[in-house]
């Protein structure tokens, strides 16, 4: 990145400012609304500043994984898509996107949001499988934070498939949801010099120091973790960004709630 | 020429086209875009450029070209489509790119490119034509150097019927024969940039159709420019 940017983000932050006038914890203007893709299971469509991403969910029905005859499987994907930045090509899944997909796919697999338990049709042979497929149409910045609200607004939002002689009839759907217990909200507080924000613009995303993603459970407790970034980070600043990160969580679950509620 | 056909599905008329929506600049980060809907269809198109062309030896030191990217998101059908190109959404690239390439004129933009990526968020049939409609708005957005816009639709040939714009449903009619035409023209000159058709019908029943699709693209065409022009008002 251009060392003179980084360095006026860097000066203005000092200062306590950013660049489009936010306050270093303040999130851009966020809104969710769900139930926005009729062929998809669930969907929701995430907008924070300019950044807008979709999520939709597909059922299908495979084997479990031998370790786990039990249980569904659950899989996010995400692809940054050429669309929705001049700086993404089109290709195999580059690591920006393997990470961002695994970030989010680990805060919901590990808070077992999904009951895989109930999406078993038949032990040891046939379950169903979820997947999460999560797609900006325009990035500008806090990939894993909203594409993780989106993915929980859309498996909110999912209703089951019909099943017949053990088939899935795609199109046809239940009015049973998926079964989704508790909502981990990922956050993302990056460090820059000595400045922690949240919410970043995919400028000051290439300006960041290190980063730390953490998913919140509703009772504050913490279900995935993830630092990025080229720096390290000391004791207090992990305190400090995990403190920041539960703060915010609360003030994301309330407007997922509400969205969710419409 | 009796017909077994002689009611729509959803109870439009064979000139009929389902509710079109279209709008331009909806991708901030693009340096044009624009989306358009038609029933449950959605296309969304991004433009990139001109901008330099990797890999180098497809330059042109002539001119500039135009590359499509089309592409169906994985929640977009009712089975999960798996992400990366496929056989089918490389031909449709292939052909986007000749339904737009007629009107483009690159040759100020040597060894450059002009990247539209079309995104299908969810598909109703006809999402092909959808993808050349919403890239034509999004290169007109983008202010490359166009002679006219681009519109396509797709004709339906039920039992012998002309139906503008099948739907998923009238696709997959048995018992009577049906073909699909994807067609796309530029609007002013009636000159055809793009035309597949899978199914059956007769010579008359293609001739039949051109015709009575001309309105139709014209006025598809006046909904892509009302969105242009819309996106400055707001």
């Amino acid at each position: 990145m251009n060392q003179d940017i980084k360095n006026h983000i860097n000066e203005a932050l000092k200062k306590g400012v950013r660049l489009d006038g936010r306050k270093k914890d303040e999130y851009r203007k966020l809104e969710i609304e769900v139930g926005v893709i009729a062929t998809a299971e669930g969907s929701a469509r995430v907008k924070c500043g300019d950044t807008e991403i979709i999520a939709g969910i597909k059922l299908s029905t495979g084997t479990p994984y031998p370790d786990s005859p039990d249980s569904g499987v659950m899989m996010v994907g995400t692809e940054l898509l050429p669309m929705a930045n001049p700086e993404f090509e089109s290709g195999p899944p580059r690591i920006e996107s393997i990470e961002t997909a695994r970030v989010i796919d680990r805060g919901i697999r590990e808070s077992k949001t999904i009951d895989t338990k109930k999406l078993c049709i038949e032990k040891g042979e046939l379950v169903w499988m979820v997947m999460v497929d999560v797609l900006p149409l325009n990035h500008d910045g806090n990939l894993i934070d909203l594409g993780g609200l989106a993915a929980l607004a859309a498996l909110k939002n999912a209703k089951m498939v019909e099943l017949k002689d053990g088939k899935p009839l795609f199109g046809k759907r239940t009015k049973e949801n998926l079964p989704v217990s508790c909502m981990p909200i990922p956050v993302t507080v990056l460090k820059i010099g000595d400045n922690l924000i949240v919410d970043p613009t995919h400028e000051e995303e290439k300006a960041v120091d290190a980063r730390l993603t953490v998913s919140v459970l509703e009772d504050n407790t913490i279900c995935a973790m993830q630092k990025g970034g080229d720096s390290p980070l000391s004791e207090k600043d992990i305190n400090d960004m995990v403190d920041l990160a539960i703060k915010k969580s609360q003030e994301l679950r309330k407007i997922l709630n509400e969205a969710l509620a419409k | 020429m009796s017909s077994k056909f002689t009611k729509r599905p959803d109870g439009r008329k064979f000139d009929e086209t389902r509710k079109i929506e279209a709008k331009a600049g909806v991708i901030k980060k693009a340096d044009g875009s624009a989306y358009f809907k038609i029933g449950k269809t959605t296309a969304y198109a991004a433009v990139y450029g001109p901008r330099e062309l990797h890999p180098r030896h497809m330059q042109d030191p002539k001119t500039g070209i135009l590359r499509c990217n089309y592409n169906m998101m994985p929640f977009s059908s009712e089975e999960r489509v798996r992400p990366g190109p496929s056989r089918r959404s490389k031909e449709i690239s292939m052909v986007t790119e000749k339904a737009l390439g007629p009107v483009m004129d690159l040759k100020d933009y040597p060894n450059a490119v002009v990247d539209v990526f079309i995104e299908l968020t969810e598909t109703d049939a006809g999402s092909r034509c959808a993808g050349i409609c919403a890239a034509a708005i999004a290169l007109a957005d983008a202010g490359v150097t166009m002679k006219d816009m681009v519109s396509a639709i797709s004709i339906g040939v039920i039992d012998n019927n002309i139906v503008m714009d099948l739907d998923g449903e009238e696709e997959h009619i048995e018992d009577v024969f049906v073909a699909d035409i994807p067609i796309a023209m530029v609007p002013s000159t009636g000159e055809i940039t793009l035309l597949q058709m899978d199914g059956r019908m007769t010579k008359e029943n293609l001739l039949e159709g051109i015709k009575m699709v001309k309105p139709v693209l014209k006025n598809i065409a006046e909904i892509q420019r009302k969105a242009l022009k819309d996106k400055y008002k707001r």
